[in-house]
């Protein structure tokens, strides 16, 4: 009896301890002040944005660094680091003049050798900017704050070449990092844009951590896409890597985040029920799947078999898919985006109804001999091996044997460089897609590139016409002969068919509704974002 | 004794060489570049060709190999192909976390498990010793990941009461430290707790039947001195062998865990860098994993001297 009296009383007291841990230990941690806490779910594994395309590191540009130009709302260039700009009535001298008191991180003024420095280290890494550089006869600089770009002929697309907004941005950095070789990654962070990086706390594949610039001065005009006043109200952002989207979800729904950029199309349900997170669509425009062929072997090196695969196509059926949801997705036959300035249907609406017949008889007057098809298939990018299951389904209905083979987007990177023929080891068909401003114009479309193998972009079109046609838009001046070329680009494009489009769906970003002021572009600004 | 650590110590020089050699080819011979990887979208094979050439990755195998293993030799497991980062710093930043966890998971493991297989043991043939070996058949069969997101959603969501995701240090203060651990532990314990309860009952249950522990009773010694300072003395062996292997799988465990609460430990760096062909933080990982998977089957050979006084080496 006495045994069991004080096993109670020990039971007792080890309840009552239990009890007052599980209090403290539950209690939530005080949160940080004006601090917007961010899910990333690609790490920034690099601080260079010359060194990758990767979206991550290019929206760690938009944070530290600025441009000489980039595009508004409308998609229109509108200067940002700049003041003024003059042409010349030839249209071949550019002169900048920089807006003044603009300064580095480090409190050294922005200069215009800084600018040139940063201008051709773009140039030798971007295709736009390489464009750009092969008809640029001199950069030069006239004093601290102007410098011009002089041209061998006319090129309309100096100031969007400035203003392009997706990777490779045309960041300026200081002349000494800019000075870098272009194919060795920057050690310093140093830019003069609106926030700082704050390199001692960063963790890669756990933490980035930006505080605010007070140094920097934002333009008068309202924030616009990437464009006018960068006027930031968050003194620090904070990114944390979270892979998984069902964690980074519940982390976001628990308040522990503020803002999910990335979220992938399934969530919507369970996010959009939640009282306090808003969901938004990253950009009107969305993203472009496409489904990429070889044209180096049989049988997509004969133009037959690339046009069975417009007819075997149904957009509806890809898009079902990769996005689900009607509302987040939408068919179209532009090559340069639906809802984008050079939007045109040319050509488009002859494939517009999926013919399978036609696309077995194509394969046929092609010699389509029964060898597999080898399609690579991510397996960790769900909207790209979403659409390949569908590829894999439709070949087989028009009588194409298959090999789908999955594997993890990295070994798809370095595969889709083989030149090789497919059984040996390369490949004749993957699925990838982009975001609007990748796509949205002739010379930022790689894919529509026929440059051959020295050129174009991996599946090497091999069409000298695309590749005039991509140099005379880039060369116009005027808009309405800029619209003819690119219809006429469009129709040759269908002829060709550098790759087939699978459809347009949307990017989504959710966050808690304290947040305020985000804007609806596919890069994550955060000048004008405030948390109530 | 001395002699005898000294000799295992050393011997873990050529395993770790085994193991580097493995993983080097490994690596070298997978699919997947590096440099493409870095060069990105827009990469023409000469820019993938001139990455390649920066990063040493065309100079022959054999040449890339001894260059690796002089610089480990000196201390330097190389640098980050992405980030430019020192592999030691990398590792430095997420051991902490590991470590944390790791540790935090066999502690409640071991506390939890090991009584109740004693107690399923003392109480072998009755509902007690039923219900407990249910509970390690679904700590193996049911899935980590599954366990994470189910207490995710059951704690930290719904109930509000525990954090989702992350790691606080412990010099940033015990409570939040133990509060973000709690449900990473619990989840990746419940297969090292499956384990040891039923290797415990197993073991106990030989025990329990030897002669001295009849005769323990027999002296009228009380139940708890005859289970506690007789039978899992004697039990102890086989439970500690396979808490030893539980701490060297945990390495493995780890990475799923890792995944589902966002904890920035060696798991995820581990799985980041394959993704991504970071040779020299996988290499580097690898190696350091296989030094401690060694050290650790050695300190359980130490316990063992202790535990049993008849085992000398």
């Amino acid at each position: 009896m006495r045994n069991l009296r004080r096993g109670l009383g020990y039971s007792l007291r080890l309840l009552v301890l239990t009890c007052i841990c599980l209090c403290v230990l539950t209690s939530p941690l005080l949160a940080a002040g004006n601090t917007l806490k961010m899910i990333i779910t690609t790490d920034l594994k690099s601080i260079d944005p010359f060194w990758t395309t990767a979206y991550t590191t290019r929206n760690y540009g938009y944070m530290i660094y600025d441009t000489l130009f980039t595009l508004d709302a409308n998609l229109q260039p509108q200067p940002q680091m700049v003041e003024t700009w003059t042409v010349s009535p030839d249209g071949l001298m550019y002169t900048f003049a920089l807006r003044p008191g603009l300064k580095w991180h480090d409190g050294a003024p922005v200069r215009a050798a800084d600018c040139v420095a940063s201008l051709q280290r773009w140039g030798k890494r971007d295709g736009m900017g390489q464009m750009l550089m092969e008809v640029t006869q001199a950069l030069e600089v006239v004093d601290d704050r102007t410098f011009t770009l002089t041209l061998q002929e006319p090129y309309g697309l100096v100031l969007p070449s400035l203003a392009k907004i997706s990777s490779y941005v045309p960041f300026m950095m200081p002349e000494r990092v800019a000075n870098t070789d272009a194919f060795t990654q920057i050690k310093e962070d140093s830019g003069s844009g609106p926030f700082k990086f704050v390199a001692e706390e960063w963790v890669p594949g756990n933490k980035v951590v930006f505080v605010r610039n007070p140094d920097y001065i934002p333009r008068s005009e309202p924030a616009s896409y990437a464009a006018g006043g960068k006027a930031v109200k968050l003194d620090r952002i904070e990114w944390f890597y979270i892979p998984d989207q069902a964690t980074a979800q519940a982390a976001l729904a628990a308040g522990e985040m503020d803002f999910f950029e990335g979220v992938q199309l399934d969530m919507f349900p369970l996010l959009e029920r939640h009282p306090d997170i808003s969901m938004a669509f990253t950009d009107p425009m969305g993203n472009q799947g496409w489904l990429r062929l070889n044209h180096l072997h049989p049988p997509f090196n004969n133009v037959k078999a690339r046009q069975a695969m417009l007819w075997m196509v149904n957009q509806a059926d890809y898009m079902r898919a990769v996005a689900g949801n009607p509302k987040f997705w939408r068919t179209c036959g532009a090559y340069f985006m639906c809802g984008a300035p050079l939007e045109t249907d040319a050509g488009a609406t002859a494939f517009q109804t999926q013919n399978l017949e036609k696309a077995k008889q194509l394969m046929k007057e092609a010699g389509y001999d029964g060898r597999p098809i080898v399609l690579m298939d991510p397996t960790d990018s769900p909207s790209s091996h979403n659409a390949s299951l569908v590829t894999a389904q439709l070949l087989r209905k028009i009588g194409v044997k298959v090999q789908v083979q999955a594997m993890d987007w990295g070994t798809l990177v370095s595969r889709r460089a083989e030149k090789k023929a497919p059984e040996e080891g390369g490949w004749h068909m993957f699925h990838t897609s982009w975001i609007a401003p990748d796509v949205f114009n002739p010379v930022v479309n790689m894919g529509v590139s026929g440059g051959c193998m020295d050129k174009a972009w991996f599946g090497w079109p091999c069409d000298e016409r695309l590749e005039k046609l991509r140099s005379a838009w880039a060369r116009a001046t005027d808009p309405a002969e800029q619209k003819r070329l690119v219809t006429e680009l469009q129709l040759a494009a269908y002829d060709s068919v550098p790759y087939v489009l699978t459809g347009q769906f949307m990017g989504l970003r959710a966050y808690r509704k304290n947040v305020k002021g985000v804007i609806a572009a596919p890069v994550p600004f955060f000048w004008s974002v405030s948390k109530e | 004794m001395y002699a005898y650590i000294f000799r295992r110590i050393l011997a873990t020089i050529p395993v770790m060489l085994v193991v580097a050699l493995f993983v080097f080819a490994l690596l070298r011979l997978s699919p997947g570049d590096p440099a493409a990887v870095i060069a990105g979208e827009y990469a023409s094979p000469a820019d993938i060709a001139r990455i390649r050439d920066k990063l040493g990755l065309d100079n022959p195998l054999h040449v890339q190999l001894g260059i690796w293993l002089w610089n480990v030799v000196r201390g330097d497991l190389g640098t980050s192909i992405f980030s430019g980062l020192p592999v030691i710093k990398l590792i430095g930043q997420r051991l902490e976390p590991t470590l944390a966890l790791g540790a935090t998971t066999m502690c409640i493991a071991v506390l939890l498990a090991v009584p109740m297989g004693i107690l399923a043991a003392w109480t072998a043939g009755t509902w007690i010793d039923r219900l407990v070996m249910m509970f390690a058949v679904l700590g193996f069969s049911v899935p980590v990941f599954w366990l994470g997101f189910l207490f995710i959603y059951g704690f930290s969501v719904q109930l509000e009461l525990l954090p989702v995701q992350g790691y606080v240090s412990f010099t940033q203060g015990f409570f939040p430290f133990v509060r973000h651990l709690l449900l990473p532990s619990l989840t990746l314990g419940m297969v090292y707790m499956a384990l040891i309860a039923r290797m415990t009952r197993a073991s106990m249950l030989e025990v329990l039947r030897e002669d001295y522990i009849r005769t323990a009773h027999a002296k009228g010694l009380k139940p708890h001195i005859v289970l506690l300072a007789h039978a899992l003395k004697n039990a102890s062996l086989p439970i500690i062998t396979i808490i030893g292997v539980g701490v060297a799988l945990l390495i493995g465990g780890v990475v799923v865990t890792e995944s589902v609460f966002a904890i920035p430990g060696l798991g995820r760096l581990t799985v980041d860098a394959i993704l991504h062909r970071d040779y020299p933080v996988i290499q580097g990982i690898i190696l350091i994993f296989s030094g401690v998977y060694v050290l650790i089957n050695l300190l359980v050979d130490m316990v063992y001297t202790v535990l049993d006084p008849r085992i000398r080496y």
